[in-house]
C-alpha cells in the first residue's frame, strides 16, 4: 500500500480523452489491477496461515498419538502405598436402624493378585485358578503368567471358600490383599435409602469403599472418618420398613400398578420411620442406570423423594386449613358448588354432582373441586403461594439423601387466578410424596413446621408455628370425617381412628395434556386421629382395581385399602395400642374418589 | 461401420462428468475416508453388541444400521463432490438458512429424549440433530461472506458473518449444546484467520472467547463438573475416563485380540464417544496410529491443495470444512487420553450415529469439491488449456 496509484490519474485520463476513448476504461483497468494485487497479497498471507494451521494440527495429532502410545506401553503398576503418600483408609462405619439393627456393615474379604515372576509352575497354577473361578480361562492366564508383566490383578474380592481353594493350589506368587466389602444384610429392604457403595482408590493392601448413592453418598465423609466409632443410626425401623415394603408390593400387584411409594413419618420429630419406592433393587448389586429413556422408569429411581407429581385432591387439605386459619370460612359455612366452574376457557368439574351448595366440611369430605376452587379464589394467589411455601412444598426437601435436590417441586410460571384455583385441588404444583408427608405432619401435629429427616432424633422438632393449634385440631376432625363418611371409607382400621384425604390425579402426558385412564392415586393419612403420632402417604402409579365390571381407578378403591393394610400391620409394631373402647363399624360403601 | 467409413464418429459434446471427477478429485482423501468408514464398521462389530443386548436387539443391529447409514452417507458424499464450487455455494447458502431455522425451532418442536438438552427432532425411525447439518453449511456461508468482503466495494462480510455466528451460538447455548457452539466459533475463527485477520483483532477475540468460557464455568454446574474432573489429577476408577484409560493400557501395542476386549461392556458410550478406547483395547496402539494417520493425511493433503487455490471462496470454505473435521477427531481422541476435558464428541465416520454420519458425508463431499484440481493460473494450466 506504500505507493497507491490513483484510480483516475489525470495524465492518463487526458490522454484517453485526447485519443477519443472512454476515460472510464482507465478507472476500470486500475480497479482490476488493484483488486488483483490485493488478491495476490491475501493469497500469500493465506498460504502462510494455512501452513500454520496445518502445523498446529500436526502438533495436536502428534500429541494424541504420543499420549496414546505412552499409555499403551505403560504397564499397570503394582499400586503400593507410599510411606510418604496419603494412606488409603478402608474403614467405614456401620449403618443401623433406630433400634440398632444392622442395615449396612463391612465384610472382611480378600482381593487376589499375582506376581508372575514368582510362579514356578504357571501351567498348573493357571489350570487350578480356572477350576476355582468359572470366568477365568486357563490358556489366557497361562499366557499372562508367562508374559512380561510383573503384577496382575486377578479378582477384586473372593469368598472365604475360594480363598481356601487358592491356598490349596499352594503356589508362591499368588497373593491376597485385605478388602472390606460393603454388605447390606437385608437385601433390597430400604434399598433407595441406603443407596450403595463401591470401591474407590485401590492398592494391594487396602481399598477405599465409597458411597455412590442414597445415604451412603450423603454421609460418605462422615462414614469414612477413621475417628468415628459409633455406627450411623437412622430413623428407620427395620421391621416396619419390611412390613411396609411387603404390603406395598402386594398392593401394587393387586392394584396392577406400575409403581408405588410410601412414606411413614413421625409427626413430631419429622423422622422418616419407613420410606419405600417400588420397583426397588438390591444395593449389594446395584443395577446400571438406564442408558436411554426416562430415568423415572429405572428401579434406581426413588419415587418418594425424586419423583415430583401433581398429587391431586390431597392438596385440598391445605386449602381448607388456610381458609380456617385466615378465618375466611368455618366448616359449616355453605360453599357454592354449582358446576362446571368456567374460568379463562377452562372448566373445573367435580367427579359427581354434589348439588348447588355444600358446607366447607362436605367440600373436603366429598372432595369437591369446584368448592375448593371457590374457596381458593377468596384466599388469593399471593397468600396461597406463601402458605404452600411455609409448608416447604415449593423447595426440594433437604432430607439426608444425595438424590434429594433432584426432587425439586414444579410450580407454575405465572401464579395467576386460574393457577390458584387448580392448585387448590392439587393440579399445577408437583411435589414428592415426602414433601406431602412433612406438610401433613404440620397440619395434624398442632401446627408446627417439620423438616423430614432420616437420622434418629429423640426430641420433637418444635419448629416454627405455621397454623394455630385450633386449626390443627379442626383439621384432625375434618380428616377423620373423610374416612368415616367420605371418600376414604376403606381407610378405616379398627382401633386406630385413621383420618386422611384421598387424591386421584390424572397423569400428565409427556407432550402436554392429561391421560384419561392413567392416574396417580394418593392417600395421605394420619393416625390415631385423636392425637396423631404418624403420617402415612401411599401413592400408586397407574393403579386399577379390576374386581368390578369396570376398572376402578380412584384412590378410594386403590391407595386407601393399601394404606389401611399398612396401618393395620405397622401400628402394633410402632407400639400404638388399639383403642377398643369405642369400636366403630367398618363401612364398605360409598367409596368414590 | 458405415459411420466410421464416412468419418462421422459420434462425438459426445456433453461433459464427461465421471471421468473428469475421477481425474480431478483428491483420490487419497477419498481413500482415507473409505478406510475410516471400514474401520468404523469393524469396530462396530466389537463395540455395539453389548448396547444391542441392553436394548433388546439382535447383536449386530447397530452394525447393520451403521452400514446402511454409512452407505447413504458415502453416496451423498460422492454426489456432493461432483458439484461445482458455485453450486455448492448456492445450495450451501440455501441449506444454511434452512438449518438455522431448524435449530431455532428446536425449543418448539424438538425432543430431549430425557437427556436434559433439546437437540433432536424425532422422526420415528431415527432422530435428527440439526446442528450437525448446520456446521458444513455454516462454513459455506461464512466463507462466502468473507470472500465477498475481499472484493473491492464488497459487502461488509466479516461483520455480517460475526453477527450471524453470535446468533447461532446463542441458539446452541439455549439447547444447551456447548460442544457444537464451540465448533461453530472455531470454524468462524479459522476462516477469519485464513482470510487475513489482523493479529490484534484475533487476540481480542481470543480474550472474549476465554472470558465467555470462564462465565460458562461459573454459571453452569454441568460444565463446572466436567472441567473440575479434568483438572483433578486422579481419574476415578469407575468413571468413563477411568475405564477408557484402563482399556488403552490393557490393549498395549497390538491389542487383546478380536472380541477379547471388556471395556465395551462397562462404557455406556463405547460405540460413540469412546470408540477409540475400544479400538485401542482390541487392536492396540497400531490401529489407533492408523486412525490418527488417516485423519492427518486428510487434513494435510487438503491444506496443501487449498494453499494453491486461487479462488478465495473455495480456499476459505475448504479450510473451514477440513479444520472442523480434524478438530472433531482431535477432540474425540484427546478426551480419551485425557489431553482435553470430557466432552461428548463423535469420531467422524468411525463412531455410530446416523445423522452425524450423513452430515459428515455432506461436509466431506463439499471439501472434496474445494480440493479438486482446477486451473489455478499456473504455467502448466495455461499449457494444458492451449494444448486442448
Amino acid at each position: 500500500m506504500s505507493l497507491r496509484i490513483p484510480l483516475r490519474p489525470l495524465t492518463r485520463i487526458l490522454d484517453a480523452r485526447a485519443r477519443g476513448e472512454n476515460p472510464d476504461n482507465v478507472e476500470k483497468e486500475n480497479l482490476r489491477l488493484r483488486h488483483e494485487a490485493q488478491r495476490d497479497r491475501l493469497r500469500l498471507r493465506a498460504e502462510s496461515r494455512l501452513l500454520l494451521v496445518a502445523f498446529v494440527f500436526v502438533a495436536a495429532f502428534g500429541a494424541v498419538g504420543y499420549k496414546m502410545a505412552a499409555l499403551a506401553t505403560s504397564e499397570p503398576s503394582e499400586p503400593r502405598i507410599l510411606s510418604q503418600g496419603p494412606t488409603i483408609l478402608n474403614t467405614r462405619a456401620d449403618i443401623t436402624d433406630r433400634h440398632g439393627r444392622l442395615l449396612a456393615t463391612n465384610f472382611a474379604t480378600n482381593a487376589l493378585y499375582a506376581h508372575p515372576q514368582d510362579i514356578i509352575y504357571p501351567r498348573r497354577v493357571a489350570d487350578g485358578l480356572a477350576a476355582i473361578f468359572p470366568e477365568m480361562d486357563a490358556d489366557d492366564l497361562y499366557r499372562r503368567f508367562t508374559g512380561d508383566s510383573r503384577f496382575i490383578w486377578l479378582r477384586r474380592y473372593i469368598s472365604p471358600e475360594q480363598e481356601q481353594m487358592v491356598h490349596d493350589i499352594g503356589s508362591p506368587g499368588l497373593l491376597f490383599g485385605p478388602r472390606e466389602m460393603r454388605l447390606y444384610p437385608n437385601g433390597s429392604i430400604a434399598s433407595h435409602i441406603l443407596g450403595g457403595a463401591s470401591f474407590g482408590e485401590e492398592a494391594v493392601n487396602a481399598a477405599e469403599v465409597i458411597g455412590v448413592a442414597g445415604i451412603e453418598a450423603h454421609f460418605d465423609e462422615e462414614l469414612r472418618d477413621p475417628a468415628r466409632v459409633e455406627p450411623l443410626m437412622l430413623s428407620l425401623d427395620l421391621t416396619v420398613q419390611s412390613a411396609v415394603e411387603e404390603v406395598l408390593a402386594g398392593g401394587m400387584a393387586l392394584m396392577n400398578a406400575r409403581g408405588a411409594a410410601a412414606v411413614l413419618m413421625d409427626v413430631h420429630t419429622g423422622e422418616v420411620i419407613s420410606m419405600a419406592s417400588l420397583p426397588d433393587f438390591d444395593p449389594n448389586a446395584r443395577p446400571r442406570p438406564l442408558l436411554e429413556g426416562d430415568q423415572a422408569d429405572s428401579p434406581l429411581f426413588n419415587r418418594a423423594v425424586q419423583g415430583v407429581y401433581e398429587l391431586g385432591s390431597v392438596f385440598k387439605t391445605f386449602t381448607i386449613a388456610q381458609a380456617l386459619e385466615l378465618d375466611l370460612f368455618s366448616p359449616s359455612d355453605m360453599i357454592d358448588t354449582t358446576g362446571p366452574l368456567r374460568m379463562a376457557g377452562f372448566a373445573i368439574r367435580d367427579f359427581s354432582n354434589y348439588g348447588p351448595e355444600q358446607s366447607m366440611a362436605d367440600v373436603l369430605i366429598h372432595s369437591s373441586n369446584i368448592g375448593t376452587a371457590r374457596i381458593a379464589r377468596v384466599i388469593g394467589a399471593a397468600r396461597q403461594e406463601n402458605f404452600l411455601a411455609s409448608l416447604n412444598l415449593l423447595e426440594p426437601t433437604n432430607v439426608e439423601l444425595v438424590e434429594a435436590p433432584s426432587g425439586r417441586p414444579l410450580t407454575p410460571p405465572r401464579w395467576g387466578e386460574l393457577a390458584t384455583m387448580t392448585i387448590s385441588y392439587g393440579h399445577g404444583v408437583s411435589t414428592s410424596p415426602l414433601h406431602l408427608a412433612a406438610a401433613y405432619s404440620t397440619i395434624v401435629n398442632g401446627g408446627t413446621e417439620i423438616t423430614p429427616t432420616l437420622v434418629r432424633r429423640e426430641t420433637p422438632q418444635n419448629g416454627e408455628r405455621i397454623i394455630s393449634e385450633a386449626t390443627s385440631v379442626a383439621m384432625r376432625a375434618l380428616l377423620r370425617a373423610v374416612v368415616t363418611e367420605g371418600t376414604a371409607s376403606f381407610g378405616e382400621v379398627e382401633g386406630y381412628s385413621v383420618g386422611g384425604k384421598t387424591g386421584t390425579a390424572d397423569l400428565p402426558r409427556p407432550n402436554g395434556g392429561y391421560y384419561e385412564d392413567r392416574n396417580l392415586n394418593t392417600f395421605a393419612s394420619a393416625f390415631p386421629m385423636d392425637d396423631p403420632q404418624y403420617v402415612l402417604i401411599v401413592t400408586l402409579q397407574e393403579a386399577a382395581e379390576l374386581s368390578g365390571p369396570e376398572p376402578r381407578r380412584t384412590a378410594g378403591w386403590t391407595a386407601v385399602p393399601v394404606a389401611a393394610e399398612i396401618i393395620r400391620r405397622t401400628a402394633p409394631l410402632l407400639g400404638l395400642r388399639p383403642d377398643i373402647e369405642h369400636p366403630i363399624g367398618l363401612q364398605l360403601s360409598n367409596a368414590s374418589q | 461401420m458405415t459411420e466410421m467409413a464416412h468419418g462421422t464418429v459420434i462425438v459426445h459434446t456433453g461433459d464427461a462428468v465421471i471421468p473428469r471427477w475421477w481425474s480431478t478429485i483428491d483420490r487419497v482423501t477419498l481413500g482415507c475416508i473409505f478406510g475410516l468408514f471400514a474401520i468404523g464398521i469393524l469396530l462396530g462389530f466389537a463395540a455395539s453388541p453389548p448396547l444391542a443386548e441392553r436394548n433388546g436387539h439382535e447383536p449386530f443391529y447397530y452394525v447393520i444400521r451403521q452400514a446402511a447409514f454409512g452407505g447413504l452417507a458415502l453416496s451423498v458424499m460422492v454426489l456432493v463432490s461432483m458439484m461445482s464450487p458455485t453450486s455448492v455455494r448456492r445450495w450451501g447458502v440455501i441449506g444454511f438458512f434452512l438449518a438455522v431455522a431448524a435449530v431455532a425451532l428446536l425449543p418448539v418442536f424438538g425432543t430431549d429424549y430425557g437427556m436434559g438438552a433439546t437437540r433432536w427432532y424425532s422422526l420415528g425411525f431415527a432422530s435428527l440433530q440439526p446442528s450437525e447439518f448446520l456446521k458444513p453449511v455454516f462454513v459455506v456461508f461464512t466463507a462466502w461472506m468473507m470472500a465477498a468482503s475481499q472484493e473491492v466495494a464488497g459487502p461488509p462480510g466479516k461483520s455480517v458473518s460475526l453477527f450471524v455466528t453470535v446468533m447461532i451460538v446463542g441458539f446452541l447455548a439455549l439447547q444447551p449444546d456447548f460442544g457444537q457452539a464451540a465448533l461453530i466459533i472455531f470454524a468462524w475463527g479459522v476462516i477469519y484467520f485464513v482470510a487475513g485477520a489482523p493479529m490484534l483483532i484475533l487476540m481480542i477475540l481470543a480474550g472474549v472467547v476465554a472470558s465467555v468460557g470462564v462465565l460458562a464455568y461459573n454459571s453452569s454446574e454441568h460444565f463446572q463438573r466436567r472441567i473440575d474432573g479434568f483438572l483433578s489429577d486422579e481419574v476415578g476408577e469407575n468413571t468413563q475416563l477411568g475405564f477408557a484409560t484402563d482399556a488403552i493400557r490393557e490393549g498395549g501395542l497390538f491389542g487383546t485380540g478380536l472380541g477379547e476386549g471388556s471395556v465395551k461392556w462397562t462404557l455406556p458410550d463405547a460405540h460413540t464417544d469412546f470408540i477409540i478406547a475400544v479400538a485401542a483395547e482390541e487392536y492396540g496402539f497400531v490401529l489407533v496410529a492408523v486412525i490418527i494417520a488417516l485423519f492427518l493425511t486428510i487434513a494435510l493433503r487438503s491444506y496443501f491443495r487449498l494453499m494453491k487455490e486461487r479462488d478465495p471462496f473455495a480456499r476459505l470454505a475448504g479450510t473451514g470444512l477440513v479444520s472442523l473435521l480434524a478438530l472433531q477427531a482431535f477432540i474425540n481422541m484427546g478426551v480419551a487420553v485425557r489431553l482435553l476435558p470430557a466432552k461428548g464428541m463423535t469420531l467422524p465416520f468411525v463412531s455410530y450415529g446416523g445423522s452425524s454420519l450423513i452430515a459428515t458425508g455432506i461436509a466431506v463431499g463439499m471439501l472434496l469439491v474445494f480440493t479438486r484440481t482446477r486451473p489455478q493460473g499456473d504455467i502448466a494450466d495455461h499449457l494444458l488449456t492451449r494444448s486442448r
